[in-house]
């Protein structure tokens, strides 16, 4: 049963990576990644880490997706607006660097789980629980914490300066 | 003797000792369980809907001095069910130019996720699928879906309208998110936990409800839960009088079903939401095991699905610059003050643990 | 109980296919989620070190990527369109200003 689970849920984030990366139309790419978000949350599930689960689903597929949807569709970025992927050469040898990447890792933590304990510990049902999460995030990692909300602050300003309307705007042509 | 768990665990060892006689083996009964389960779940939810989509035609004349439907069954009570069956076997159709599979997918998003949520809805004593321990997350978890399929539903229409529709829906839903969230915050800094059951367990008589604690809490959570149901007077993604029908102006027959009911499950769940958290559940107002707890709760929970319908033949519709700057400039810092209230509440009354 | 080297497996393939998308697409919007899907299959690494030690430090870590994630979305998203109003399109390969 766990078995099927983590294949079913492997070969789906695995199929729509491939198809995030392939697709011509952008919308169809955010909506792939909507779907590996998801298999993810089902893998963090698995290894009992239930709160990262449910802060998958919500700050990734609520929050941050709805916001790549939001500016596809703002752009209304369709398959012609930008033209035909790379050449086929250089397409190919994208693909080979990956492959490549993808073969070294998996020697390299091959080689690292061969030298660590082959069976997982046995945690705790508290294990991954919100409360544990959180005493953590407000103790011991406070000012890690704390570093954040300050780095979404500045997220916020720099959104608001780029993206923000501008009144003294002039057009494309003059300035570049 | 009317809780429905005992009948519910008797049928279940019925099915369970009849499969195991037939030599069906363990896992495939389990499964058997599950597939169930879901079934049962959804049956019931999509009953309940029929009856609100037509209840609520009925809230709508009596508020307009009209009769409603009156000629299906008594004073029109199947109407909803000659409803569905009109648009089953109506035609389909699917525009031209529209981003095929996003266009019909969409639906399905929409209803599935408003579907998902009961897995961890307690409907009585004993009468929860899962008490997860992270229920509430799950919940605001589940509803974000909605979004996507009312995104994706705005888009594969190829249609301004519907494009315009998605486009507020995605503006208002992820807004309201915010402060919908940091409400249910409160109660669950005083329950000091996530999971329903247990929320629920702990009001166990009326004067422990959390309302009481958290009154700022619930009438944030109220006015944003009307928003994230898109329903008047936030029901702006689907203004009929300036988008059409906003992002279902090109669906028609089942998948238009679809997207309507999915809008009365959003509605029944707001609703389910609200008396779970913060009036008791299933709990009744007068101690634990007064009267069957599955009417306690279905009973609350119609209140509260009235309360969201007579808004709807009350107010008026927002503007779009209002509905934004309410939830940004209004909802917001109250839900944060009604953090900090709670907070400070907990530390000087119960002191810290 | 999968082993902890199937998760490595299925974060290693998730990262190298991200390299992939940086690598192959034109589109920008195409590419900031290709990196998205890095930080994902380093979270899944991450979560699945956890289990395995047992630690839940890394739960607060991959917490931060969230952050850090959400961040980038916003700036990255915000940049995109800053560029296209400035070009009209999102294709980098139009981004050639700076070419001598």
């Amino acid at each position: 049963m766990d078995f099927a689970v983590f294949w079913i849920a492997a070969g789906v984030a695995g199929a729509a990576a491939i198809n995030l990366i392939f697709q011509s139309k952008p919308i169809n790419s955010v909506l792939s990644l909507v779907v590996v978000l998801f298999a993810l949350a089902v893998l963090y599930l698995q290894l009992s880490a239930e709160f990262i689960a449910a802060l998958q689903i919500i700050i990734y597929a609520g929050a941050i997706m709805v916001l790549f949807l939001f500016v596809v569709m703002l752009l209304n970025l369709n398959q012609d607006q930008f033209g035909s992927n790379r050449k086929p050469g250089l397409r190919s040898f994208g693909v080979l660097i990956g492959g490549t990447l993808i073969i070294e890792i998996s020697l390299i933590a091959r080689a690292f789980v061969s030298s660590s304990p082959t069976d997982g510990q046995v945690v705790a049902a508290e294990f991954g629980s919100v409360a544990q999460v959180g005493r953590l995030l407000f103790g011991e990692y406070l000012l890690p914490f704390e570093l954040t909300s300050i780095l979404l602050l500045i997220a916020v300003a720099g959104a608001l300066v780029l993206a923000g309307k501008r009144e003294e705007a002039q057009p494309p042509e003059e300035r570049s | 003797m009317l809780e429905l768990r005992g009948i519910i665990d008797a049928i279940w060892s019925f099915i369970v000792g009849l499969l195991a006689g037939l030599g069906i083996p363990q896992w495939a009964i389990e499964l058997v369980g599950y597939a169930l389960i879901a079934v049962v779940m959804f049956g019931v939810v999509a009953v309940i809907v029929l009856f609100l989509v037509w209840w609520e035609r009925k809230v709508s004349a009596k508020m307009q001095d009209r009769l409603g439907p009156m000629r299906v069954g008594w004073h029109g009570i199947i109407q909803t069910i000659a409803d569905a069956i009109k648009l089953l076997q109506k035609e389909d159709i699917t525009p031209k130019a529209i981003d095929f599979p996003i266009h019909f997918w969409a639906p399905v998003v929409t209803f599935v996720a408003a579907f998902m949520v009961y897995v961890t809805v307690p409907f009585g004593k004993g009468l929860i699928v899962s008490d997860l321990s992270v229920g509430v997350l799950y919940i605001i978890a589940i509803t974000t879906f909605t979004v996507i399929g009312l995104l994706m539903a705005g888009w594969g229409s190829n249609n301004k309208y519907s494009l315009l529709g998605g486009f507020r829906s995605a503006a208002q839903v992820v807004s309201y998110e915010v402060p919908l969230s940091l409400a249910l915050l409160g109660v669950i800094m005083i329950s000091q936990t996530l999971s329903l059951g247990t929320i629920v367990t702990q009001q166990d008589n009326l004067l422990k409800w959390y309302v009481w604690r958290q009154p700022l809490g619930f009438l944030i959570f109220w006015i944003a839960a009307t928003a994230e149901c898109n329903r008047t007077p936030f029901d702006l993604p689907e203004a009929d009088s300036e988008l059409v029908a906003g992002f279902v102006t090109e669906y028609s027959g089942m998948k238009f079903a679809m997207f309507f009911l999915a809008e009365f499950v959003n509605m029944f769940t707001a609703s389910v939401v609200a008396v779970t958290l913060f009036f008791g559940g299933w709990m009744s107002p007068f101690g634990p095991d007064f009267g069957p707890s599955w009417m306690w709760f279905l009973g609350k929970t119609m209140f509260f699905v009235f309360v969201l319908m007579w808004f709807r033949w009350t107010y008026p519709r927002l503007r779009v610059d209002q509905l934004m700057g309410f939830a940004w400039k209004v909802l917001l810092p109250l839900a944060f003050l009604n953090i900090l209230l709670t907070g400070l509440g907990i530390y000087l009354f119960d002191g810290l643990k | 109980m999968i082993p902890l080297s199937h998760y490595l497996l299925v974060s290693a393939v998730l990262f190298g296919l991200g390299t992939v998308g940086v690598l192959i697409s034109r589109n920008l919007i195409t590419i900031l989620m290709s990196v998205e899907l890095m930080l994902n299959a380093a979270n899944l690494a991450l979560i699945s070190f956890a289990r395995w030690h047992a630690d839940p430090g890394a739960h607060v870590f991959v917490f931060i990527i969230f952050v850090v994630a959400a961040a980038e979305a916003a700036v990255g998203l915000s940049l995109v369109i800053a560029i296209f109003r400035r070009k009209n399109t999102v294709d980098v390969d139009e981004l050639n200003i700076l070419k001598g």
